[in-house]
């Protein structure tokens, strides 16, 4: 499956990721190249197979529904790049 | 003395002969003396590690010691590490101070381990060679114009050159088993679930493994009596009693049965390292071992299968950097959406990009089924490959990696050949088995590994059969000149 400069467009939309558009032909073979290599899996009739998601078929853990954990809120803020009165500030949203 | 073993340090400690402080002091001269030239270590933790080094001593002398206790060991920067730096080889997160401890950290401390430091890594531990790191490529200390491998390269490389005693790594495709093989170390990769997950940044949440790179079998096994166990934190850690992984160490490895699969030892595997494993096969056999040929039908379907998973989970973990709570954040973003776009385009490196769009594109509408769902389908095969094997044999013993450390700068330009160097290690974590690398020969001067696999849970037969072959082998002694 080869990729064009639309498709590559369209996905770094999808993950949120600038790509320069210096960059995008290069990106778009690469791309392709490693979606060449993952396409060996068509060839394989799984038809009978079902998914595995975990190792071991396993399903998530449930534990009692009780809080546990203490609020530290200003202290994981001390990281973050911008907070005023316990908010997280961005770029105006909502005019 | 900073090329002993964990066991000779601990012994060392106990009969006095050194200090806790004398022998963290002597790792962190030769950290400053030889680490501009490795890049090994990404931070240096000197104040942390000598208070550290102060409490072993005093513990040591109520006679409240652990064998681990007053060891100097490094940990891989994806570790979380209260108030220290945990940058994880990347620019996103090259100003993230972490607010608490991984479990694997917390119980090496508790342990009584010295941190030395941080080591550095494959961003976000996406590279077989770690030169993908934002902090620059590592050196092997055997030859500084090759590659350590990846992603623990620095984990590797500090242990290698006598930089901390042991060191933790992480194993999403091969990235403790490879770096153990091109460093000459001995690396293993915990059953999935043997060790908790928290506090370790996430890459691939199906297939990451914390484990140990260390100098000998019985090292790794004292290290995994410290890191195993269940967490609650990580809803995916097996609930398991605690087991010493030391307990088997000297059992004999008479009418053990090991498999030598069919699918290793093909024309792809340089004939030099064939001869190697032969070479290591007699020694086990010499040892009591039985060695019968087996079949992993699927294995070549590994790397296509990884590169669907691994890059769709990635995918998804990495959609928590976002320039808004933590890490990097770029300059004067017009609005929301360019704050996003921005501060992941600027902060992660190209191969993470790449891989975040190969799992998006995965995952998208209308290709679903076609990827994420076949390869799930295809990890069912190669597991299924593992389990019949293990109907006729204890273990399975093949090549970790098809050569020895090629040259920094050799692969990097192409994805898909360095994606192809983890041909034999990246079946067992799809399959979520415990895996392990250690020494089986040199190489024109470079060490090169052996694999061993074994079903779920059988981390102590591997230890145990790795440890004899270390008693009548002398392949993990070898030192590079540094």
């Amino acid at each position: 499956m080869a990729l064009n400069k639309n498709d590559v467009e369209k996905i770094a939309h999808l993950a949120r990721l600038q790509i320069n558009d210096s960059d995008i032909v290069e990106v778009a073979q690469r791309i392709s190249n490693i979606l060449g290599m993952i396409d060996q899996m068509q060839s394989v009739d799984t038809s009978a197979v079902s998914a595995m998601a975990h190792p071991f078929d396993a399903g998530q853990r449930l534990r009692a529904d009780q809080i546990t954990e203490i609020n530290q809120r200003d202290y994981y803020q001390q990281i973050a790049p911008a907070t005023q009165d316990g908010l997280y500030l961005v770029p105006k949203v909502i005019e | 003395m900073l090329s002993k073993t964990v066991a000779e340090l601990a012994g060392a400690l106990t009969r006095k002969e050194v200090s806790a402080r004398e022998l963290t002091q002597a790792y962190l001269d030769k950290i400053h003396q030889l680490n501009p030239a490795l890049n090994a270590y990404v931070t240096i933790t000197t104040k942390q590690a000598l208070a550290q080094a102060d409490a072993a001593d005093s513990r040591r002398a109520q006679g409240n010691a652990g064998p681990l206790t007053g060891i100097p060991i490094a940990h891989k920067d994806i570790f979380c590490t209260r108030g220290v730096l945990t940058a994880c080889g990347s620019r996103m997160l090259h100003n993230f101070i972490a607010p608490y401890d991984a479990t694997v950290v917390e119980r090496l401390e508790q342990a009584g381990a010295i941190m030395l430091g941080k080591t550095n890594m494959d961003e976000f531990a996406m590279g077989s060679s770690n030169e993908t790191s934002w902090f620059g490529p590592v050196r092997n200390p055997w030859d500084h114009a090759r590659v350590p491998g990846g992603s623990s390269g620095g984990s590797a490389a500090a242990v290698a050159a006598g930089l901390c005693a042991m060191a933790t790594g992480t194993d999403t495709g091969g990235s403790i088993r490879q770096p153990a093989s091109f460093c000459g170390l001995t690396g293993l990769k915990p059953t999935y679930g043997r060790v908790s997950r928290w506090g370790m940044i996430a890459f691939a949440s199906s297939l990451d493994q914390a484990g140990p790179l260390t100098r000998s079998a019985e090292d790794a096994a004292l290290m995994m009596n410290a890191i195993a166990g269940t967490d609650l934190r990580d809803s995916t850690c097996l609930e398991l009693a605690f087991e010493d992984f030391t307990a088997q160490l000297n059992q004999p490895l008479a009418g053990l049965r090991i498999g030598l699969p069919r699918e290793h030892f093909t024309k792809d595997l340089n004939p030099a390292v064939q001869t190697i494993l032969q070479n290591a096969i007699r020694t086990l056999e010499s040892l009591g071992a039985r060695f019968k040929e087996v079949s992993l039908p699927n294995n070549y379907l590994s790397v296509p299968a990884y590169y669907v998973i691994a890059p769709a989970e990635a995918s998804a973990n990495l959609s928590r950097f976002d320039g808004v709570r933590f890490g990097y954040r770029c300059e004067n973003p017009d609005n929301l959406e360019d704050l996003y776009k921005r501060s992941r385009g600027e902060g992660f490196g190209d191969e993470v990009k790449r891989r975040i769009m190969v799992g998006t594109y995965a995952l998208s509408a209308g290709y679903y089924d076609a990827y994420y769902i076949k390869a799930q389908k295809i990890r069912r095969l190669i597991k299924q490959d593992f389990d019949l094997a293990f109907n006729d044999v204890d273990l399975i013993l093949g090549p970790t990696s098809p050569h020895t450390a090629f040259k920094l700068g050799e692969k990097v330009s192409d994805p898909v050949t360095m994606y192809l160097e983890d041909i034999y290690t990246i079946a067992v974590n799809l399959a979520g088995l415990p895996g392990m690398s250690l020494p089986a020969g040199m190489l024109n001067g470079l060490p090169i590994g052996m694999q061993l696999i074994g079903p779920s849970l059988s981390e102590s037969r591997l230890l145990n059969v790795a440890h004899q072959f270390q008693m009548n082998t002398d392949w993990h002694s070898q030192q590079p000149e540094v």
